[in-house]
């Protein structure tokens, strides 16, 4: 490139765009706008302004009760409500001491890693249609038709769940609920592979996503990433395993790591947590303890004053949750820790150098959701 | 009136070549309305292909099966609002799209569906093709810049350097083709029905001649052409979850209309510069071996195997009359299907009458020629279906990459293969 | 909602108050909701049985509940052990802390087995350098503050919750602050404060010295209010803002 040595800039000097990726668009999985300055096609900065699905959710909590509190925090990250319920029970359980009984924490994982499943499809499908691959989204959401069927039959509800309870769950397994668990697990392995087979050597698929938003693993810490993103980027660290929580410890499975810290590595940790999962449900459901399903926990609940801070692995992160408590009904104040707000932060030093269809891309590959961005 | 026609049908030359302009004329518009039926039918099979791969069912509702679907689209397009952007130069914005139009039926000028049907055989036939196809390019440009707004421009600008790119590999491996005619008499041919005569007199495809560079010229040929016409994996111009929307933004209705109109015409075009290079025209398949002679009384003297091949496309289309009139069947027995299952009764018995007219002898010896030719041509569009339900989309620093790092070598490889290799033998 | 003051309170008071929700937690299955009055009106009477009360259920031995018990309790329920408390966080972490800031460190607990510090706004940058330097604490997981409006001295709690891959602890660093203090920011040390102070200072209004862009980022830009202070109803917006941007008359 030779240097220029006039002084005032001619029409043919490139001069920055503003482009804006507005509100509504298709590809920004919600309502998210991001403002790009672009030097012809590279991206030179982003700003993402957030908020339009602010809902409050942390003020509403100061005025309900814990109980009532519980279906709101389905509402943040709707696609894996189960995982947000999960993290605030553990935190409730965790403030009033109590412990839930065996039966309770096994049928927690089986919901959980079902609903990571199903996290994980919805972003494989909307990641593929982002980049132009318009077929894999009607496999994965016509799989993930089976476990929300599961999820239908045990708690009546499909997406924003509720499917637990502060000390425990509040429904048994239905009748022929561990069998029907099994058989999707041998269902969707299968089906993994069939989404494998379309995209993981697919040569388009690899050239839009290698070397796409990359970001090392020092940065990633320092970004506070977590999630598939951190461990993408060779950082071994998953929330089953370092902290346990609800029997977690009790299951064999492993934690897939990417190296290269690019979309593709995430794409690869993803769907290998998506084997890991169905390994984990298996184990679940055969080592499925009989016993009671809720401890003893009162209607009035009023935990001691205090405050905890729990987190678990959410499919998209760490998912936190700091509950102060006064000692009366109602929380003092709950603080939800979102993975996506976190790892949304990260977009611009992914994106920085990129060209503008790169944008949309690791949009996707950080698996956002605009309910647990904005709460 | 009837010897009039049939004694101009006997005769062994085009329209064009006769100097024959009335019958040029009647050839120009059965070409035409031959490309929209088949544009109309690619809409249809274009949504119900795609999908069928996507797990799902298509249109359903409009038409039995969703055959209507095209018509109702169509209508919706003509009845639309004529929308003009404010600003936008109103001349080249409604001229755009004519002149797209123009230029991509202006192509079939020269297209062979047979030895003579075609509209006329140009002796530069395949050169008029690339250069008419190639004022699509502009036609694109100017209808981006008269939407007066950055994103059609930005992507009139990116679809017309993708054509253009595109269009130097395309070119060198249609010459490497046109090399191949010299074989056997030393005197080449562009003339598309002279290419197809020299593939019928060497006894080859030049898709099998000099294993394997008609092989690769034919896949870098395919290649180049999807990436010319702006499909799927090279469709970044005109994808919707890009921040670029195609240059066809601005428009709607029938405008609209005429430039998908156009694309898909350019899809038919570029299939048969292939078809007709490599894959032999109008030939059957084996063309040359006619089987042991046998003789049916009033009806059929010749080889065997031209007997069966001559069946053929009758017997097609009482296969589709089939698929027809058993999706009829098992139509649901109820009160509101009741008109779409008699529409698809009589298409099916439509299409078993149109099968029974190509049995007959006049009928069935003319047909042959335009059925291979159109079913090579089908076999080109499914493929284009399959590429876009299957591909993810190239970024288009990559599209640019592939068409002058790639596929631009890779062709002029094998045109100076070809020509070695066709003095050595 | 109760007026309960809080803050870090010594630890009888503490106990009393959770001996006395604890109670009256487990008594109230299938009680008549009423039990919620009852702690207020045995707080003042609490302090002078607390002492008993807690070494007496201490030990687990079953003493009976403080004659300030109201019958319908029921009578032969053997008063349940004290609830958590918080306890000193004996480790070398926290020792080598206060060895080197002293005072500024003013409280190093843990609560149901979490670490927590507590330590002076202005000691804040230096002891997270320190944290993140020395003893690995290299990933910031949240930044966030709590209101109590009816602490005297200091209204906010600001809260950092740092974790540490190197030893798999987590630990909440806490300084509190008067409404108006500003914050020392700490995106020097962790980038992904960044949008965490920006959100603590859209819900709370608190001013973080040294970001680099701190503005509001939930709530548009021109809103008014805090809505996370307790002295912000729920049911509040900005009516000004609502009616000039969203053009609706009333505002809401």
């Amino acid at each position: 490139m030779t240097t220029s040595h006039r002084e005032e800039r001619t029409f043919l000097d490139s001069q920055e765009l503003i482009l804006n990726m507005g509100p509504q668009h298709p590809s920004t999985h919600g309502v998210l706008r991001v403002i790009l300055k672009l030097d012809g096609e590279k991206v030179i900065g982003t700003e993402c302004v957030i908020g339009y699905l602010h809902r409050g959710v942390e003020k509403i909590a100061e005025n309900r009760t814990y109980a009532m509190f519980n279906p709101y925090v389905d509402r943040m990250d709707y696609v894996a409500a189960v995982s947000n319920g999960l993290g605030y029970c553990l935190a409730v359980e965790k403030l009033i001491n109590v412990e839930v009984p065996a039966r309770a924490q096994f049928l927690r994982v089986i919901m959980t890693e079902l609903n990571r499943l199903a996290s994980h499809q919805v972003w494989l499908g909307t990641h593929a249609l982002d980049i132009g691959a318009m077929t894999p989204l009607f496999y994965t959401f016509r799989d993930r038709e089976e476990i929300l069927k599961i999820f239908e039959k045990y708690c009546g509800a499909r997406l924003t769940t509720h499917a637990f309870r502060i000390g425990g769950c509040q429904y048994e397994a239905y009748d022929g609920m561990e069998q029907e668990v099994l058989t999707f697990c041998d269902f969707l392995l299968p089906k993994i592979d069939e989404y494998e087979q379309l995209l993981t050597t697919n040569r388009i698929w690899v050239e839009r996503t290698k070397g796409v938003g990359v970001i090392s693993g020092a940065d990633a810490i320092a970004m506070g990433l977590t999630g598939p993103p951190l461990r993408a980027s060779g950082v071994k660290w998953d929330l089953r395993k370092a902290q346990p929580y609800s029997a977690y410890d009790q299951f064999d499975f492993e934690i897939p790591i990417g190296y290269n810290g690019d979309t593709y590595d995430r794409y690869l940790v993803r769907i290998a947590e998506m084997r890991q999962s169905v390994r984990i449900i298996r184990q679940a459901v055969e080592r499925l303890p009989q016993g009671p399903i809720m401890a003893k926990v009162s209607k009035m609940l009023k935990p001691p004053v205090g405050e905890v801070y729990v987190s678990i692995e959410a499919p998209k992160g760490e998912l936190g949750y700091y509950i102060v408590s006064d000692g009366s009904l109602q929380p003092y104040r709950v603080r939800v820790r979102p993975p996506s707000f976190v790892n949304l932060q990260a977009l611009d030093q992914m994106v920085k150098g990129q060209l503008v269809a790169d944008v949309v891309a690791v949009i996707g590959t950080l698996d956002i959701v605009l309910g647990e961005v904005d709460r | 009136m009837l010897q009039y026609v049939t004694g101009y049908l006997s005769q062994p030359v085009t329209p064009g070549e006769a100097g024959n302009y009335i019958w040029a004329l009647i050839y120009i518009l059965v070409v035409i309305m031959g490309v929209s039926g088949v544009v109309l039918g690619m809409n249809w099979g274009e949504r119900k292909a795609l999908a069928h791969m996507q797990v799902r069912l298509g249109p359903m509702r409009v038409g039995p099966h969703g055959l209507l679907q095209p018509f109702a689209d169509a209508l919706k397009l003509l009845t639309k609002e004529d929308i003009i952007p404010a600003g936008a130069d109103k001349l080249v914005f409604s001229l755009a799209p004519v002149a797209i139009i123009v230029t991509a039926w202006t192509v079939f000028l020269v297209v062979p569906f047979g030895r003579t049907h075609a509209i006329t055989d140009m002796n530069i036939g395949v050169l008029f093709m690339l250069g008419v196809s190639s004022l699509s390019v502009l036609c694109i440009v100017m209808a981006g810049w008269a939407s007066n707004s950055n994103y059609p421009l930005m992507g009139a600008l990116r679809s017309s350097a993708q054509m253009v790119s595109y269009e130097v590999a395309m070119g060198l491996v249609v010459v490497s083709a046109v090399m191949m005619t010299a074989t056997n008499t030393n005197v080449g041919t562009l003339s598309m029905i002279g290419i197809v005569e020299a593939q019928a007199s060497q006894h080859f495809w030049f898709i099998f001649k000099f294993f394997p560079l008609g092989l690769i010229a034919f896949v870098v040929f395919a290649i180049a052409m999807v990436a010319e016409t702006n499909r799927a994996p090279f469709d970044l111009p005109e994808a919707e979850s890009e921040l670029v929307a195609g240059f066809h933004t601005e428009y709607s209705g029938f405008r609209w209309s005429l430039f998908m109109l156009a694309e898909y015409s350019g899809m038919i075009a570029v299939s048969s510069i292939a078809v007709t290079l490599w894959l032999g025209g109008w030939l059957r398949p084996f063309a040359s071996i006619h089987g042991p002679q046998i003789t049916i009384p009033h009806y059929w003297r010749g080889g065997a195997l031209d007997f069966a091949a001559s069946l053929l496309p009758a017997l097609c289309m009482f296969l589709l009359a089939l698929f027809c009139l058993v999706g009829a069947y098992r139509m649901p027995r109820l009160r509101t299907f009741r008109i779409q299952t008699a529409g698809l009764t009589v298409f099916g018995l439509g299409l078993g009458f149109i099968g029974m007219v190509l049995l007959c002898p006049p009928v069935r010896d003319r047909v042959q020629d335009i059925f291979w030719f159109t079913a090579k041509i089908g076999v080109f569009m499914y493929l284009f279906i399959w590429y876009r339900a299957t591909f993810p989309r190239y970024r288009f620093d990559q599209l640019m990459r592939v068409g002058w790092k790639v596929l631009l070598p890779i062709g002029l490889g094998v045109l100076i293969l070809t020509a070695i290799v066709g003095v050595l033998l | 909602m109760p007026e309960d003051t809080l803050g870090n309170s010594s630890a009888p008071e503490t106990a009393a108050a959770q001996a006395a929700d604890a109670k009256s937690s487990v008594g109230s299955q299938g009680e008549p909701p009423v039990q919620p009055a009852k702690p207020t009106g045995e707080e003042a009477p609490k302090p002078l049985a607390a002492p008993a009360a807690a070494t007496a259920a201490a030990p687990g031995t079953g003493a009976p509940a403080p004659p300030a018990a109201v019958p319908s309790k029921t009578p032969a329920a053997p008063a349940k052990p004290a609830g958590p408390v918080p306890e000193p966080w004996n480790e070398p972490l926290p020792n080598d802390l206060m060895s080197r800031f002293g005072s500024a460190v003013r409280e190093a607990s843990t609560y149901l087995g979490q670490a927590y510090l507590v330590i002076d706004c202005a000691e804040a940058p230096e002891v997270l350098r320190v944290l993140r330097d020395e003893c690995q604490f290299d990933y910031c997981v949240d930044l966030t503050a709590v209101h109590y409006p009816k602490r005297e001295a200091t209204q906010f709690d600001v809260v950092w919750i740092l974790y540490s891959f190197t030893r798999n602890q987590r630990v909440r660093v806490k300084t509190q602050i008067k409404d108006g203090d500003t914050v020392p920011s700490v995106v020097g040390l962790w980038p992904t404060a960044n949008w965490l102070e920006r959100e603590c200072y859209d819900m709370f209004g608190i001013q973080f010295a040294g970001h680099p862009d701190l503005r509001r980022i939930l709530l548009p830009d021109g809103w008014k209010g805090f809505p996370l202070r307790k002295d912000y109803p729920i049911t509040q917006q900005d009516t000004e803002w609502v009616r000039e941007n969203l053009h609706i008359e009333s505002g809401q």
